[in-house]
């Protein structure tokens, strides 16, 4: 049985195929339009997903939306009715966009689909399941436990905005709910809007920005923003926020009650901000640790599984594991609305149809993440040509061999292989590598390669078997979803006067033996990298272990600020000339800068709006 | 036509015959808008919309 999910029309549109219950591809809109966060039909990933199983839609039995339009509608409405008067102007943006549009996205879907297949009984094969109910078996059915408890958290789904769901077997039911407008995403995202960020694509940056400053603000939130209970459950107060009656996320009240105005979008970032940034950071992990604490107790389960955006937060993930309160954590590498249309497809398997889950072998599903396109070696150097790079076929162990001199020389390499990744992560498909021990590489790769906030850090990919004798960590974390210290004996003393530096003057001082992958609170949000699921990519730090003595790569994905990941080789070479990357490799082909048609280098740095 | 007919059986599920009026005055508040406004692009605030 072929069923197909997919997540569309809020944001991060994408598609997901399973095949008798096996996940076979996965990809975001994203990917193909070079559209940031594209919210429009998955067509594409569609088409990639039919196309990568040799199927087209005549093969797919049912095809399974993230979540409920009209209970959307429902929250809507009653919303703007318990707010009422006041939410006009929300209301007057919004009911166009739904009378138009939203109300009617089932006939939406069904003649979007009936592009593919017109005579497909749409009625019946058209099925829809809850967001939260998707991210959680998106959770639970991929993750190497036969029974678990599944936490998920977001900004807001139909009503929910956390769940608690048990997993046993293939049955999976949603037990608790917290419901809008008290949400620890849109809590998170109030403070994202208030720090000068955009919301829904800011947050990663507010968790960067929290290890420069000091939780001082943390006894404001709790005493005015948030009634939290023992069990993690709490209650807003809405007086403070904006979203449900306006189109900001906060209002006065809440910039009077910190003592500064929202940032603006070029305005300095400030002590300020990063101590408010390091506030929420301490508020939401203190959240999600009673939380799991609470289901730890309630239901004497081992192990757990977390999705929905908050789960995307690495650093409450990583305080999480280190609790213990749960034997294993098991994290959706697509934990956002993208991973909704794997969800879906699994809701369908085996809620709706009462399918039968694969024996895993105590691994999970994912395979890596890496469910995207993959390329032929023959269709890269057609591919290539075609865009005008002068590339050198090399053997892989000659290829593997010279990109690890390149890195272990300094180079910023571009390093597309294999199936492209599901999720927001690169995970050594399509990334951009650096050697960690190099001092400039963070900033380097920030300002010259990123074109993003040189506050930012960057993330270290290591052997799965070298993981604890370079970080605080004993686990797998090959989704990069955990964030663990870097071991102290890898550490570098500071001075007294580094010590006395603060902001993001304490980002130059080298921290440890890997500075570039070291944040300024040691911490550092690890990918370990397992030989089964990736043994190029495995290979290759292997190959620079060996000529280094280090297993660790610095590892960030291949795109600039604002620009989706590559996709094709294309993408990649595009990105490649746009940017001061030295080397390029592309499945055995390798691209070295100065080789290149200087007439190909394109302005890239202002090519994408930012995020 | 199959749209009002999952509409109505949504509110029967849900036990929401209450909306209903609300339903129809912002029908006509909601189209009234819509006539008078060129097009509907949806602020970037997710939360809502």
């Amino acid at each position: 049985m072929r069923i197909l999910g997919l997540s569309a029309y809020y944001h991060d549109s994408a598609a997901a195929l399973i095949d008798d219950g096996r996940i076979v591809a996965a990809a975001q809109e994203e990917r193909f339009t070079r559209k940031k966060h594209d919210a429009g039909f998955p067509k594409n990933a569609i088409e990639y997903c039919l196309r990568a199983n040799d199927a087209d839609m005549h093969d797919v039995d049912y095809v399974v939306f993230y979540d409920k339009p009209f209970l959307k509608f429902e929250r809507l409405l009653e919303t703007y009715v318990a707010f009422a008067p006041r939410g006009f102007s929300s209301f007057r943006m919004a009911i166009p966009v739904w009378l138009r549009e939203k109300l009617f996205q089932k006939d939406l879907l069904r003649k979007s689909l009936k592009t593919h297949l017109p005579d497909f009984d749409w009625q019946e094969r058209l099925l829809f399941s809850e967001h939260h109910l998707s991210h959680a078996a998106s959770a639970f059915f991929p993750s190497p436990f036969d029974d678990a408890v599944v936490l998920t958290m977001d900004g807001v789904g139909e009503w929910a905005t956390s769940s608690v769901a048990m997993g046993t077997g293939s049955k999976l039911e949603v037990t608790k709910e917290l419901h809008f407008p008290h949400s620890l995403g849109l809590l998170y995202s109030a403070f994202t809007y208030y720090t000068g960020f955009k919301v829904n694509s800011g947050e990663y940056k507010v968790m960067g920005l929290a290890p420069y400053g000091e939780p001082k603000y943390a006894p404001i939130i709790f005493e005015h923003l948030l009634d939290l209970k023992d069990d993690g459950s709490f209650r807003l107060d809405q007086s403070y926020f904006d979203y449900c009656t306006g189109l900001t996320m906060t209002n006065d009240r809440f910039a009077d009650l910190f003592g500064e105005p929202v940032r603006g979008e070029d305005d300095l970032l400030t002590q300020f901000h990063m101590d408010i940034a390091a506030s929420i950071q301490a508020v939401t992990e203190e959240v999600v640790l009673r939380m799991t604490r609470a289901l730890a107790q309630e239901t004497g389960s081992r192990n757990l599984c977390l999705a929905g955006g908050v789960a995307l937060n690495c650093v409450a993930n990583g305080k999480v594991l280190r609790d213990e309160t749960f034997e294993n954590v098991w994290v959706q590498p697509a934990a956002g609305d993208a991973g909704g249309a794997l969800g879906a497809a699994l809701c369908g398997y085996h809620l709706f149809k009462e399918q039968p889950r694969p024996v895993n072998n105590g691994r999970d599903a994912m395979a890596g993440s890496y469910l995207g396109p993959t390329f032929a070696q023959s269709e890269i150097e057609q591919r290539l040509t075609d865009a005008g790079a002068k590339y050198t076929v090399l053997e892989e162990g000659q290829m593997i061999d010279r990109v690890a001199d390149d890195l272990a020389d300094g180079r910023a390499v571009g390093w597309f292989q294999g199936r492209m990744e599901f999720g927001p992560r690169a995970l050594g498909g399509r990334s951009i590598l650096g050697d960690p021990r190099s001092p400039s590489m963070q900033k380097n790769l920030n300002l010259k390669v990123k074109y993003r906030e040189s506050f930012r850090p960057f993330a270290p990919s290591v052997l799965r078997e070298d993981v604890a004798d370079w970080f605080e960590l004993e686990a797998d974390s090959p989704y990069m979803l955990i964030v663990a210290d870097v071991r102290p004996d890898k550490r570098r003393a500071m001075s007294d006067a580094e010590q006395a530096l603060f902001g993001i003057d304490k980002l130059n001082v080298a921290r440890s033996e890997i500075p570039a992958v070291t944040h300024v609170d040691y911490s550092a949000r690890i990918q370990t990298v397992h030989a089964d699921t990736n043994p190029r990519y495995h290979a290759l730090i292997n190959r620079f272990k060996d000529k280094t003595g280090c297993p660790v790569l610095v590892n960030t994905s291949f795109n600039v600020r604002g620009e989706p990941i590559v996709c094709t080789p294309e993408d990649a070479f595009h990105c490649f000339m746009g940017t001061e990357l030295d080397v390029l490799a592309v499945g055995n082909c390798v691209l070295a800068k100065d080789d290149q048609d200087p007439k190909l280098k394109r302005d890239y740095k202002d090519a994408f709006e930012l995020d | 036509m199959s749209f009002i007919l999952e509409l109505w059986k949504f509110l029967r599920v849900r036990k929401k015959f209450w909306l209903l009026p609300i339903i129809l005055m912002m029908v006509v508040f909601g189209g009234l808008i819509v006539l008078v406004q060129g097009s509907a692009v949806a602020p970037f605030i997710y939360t809502i919309f």
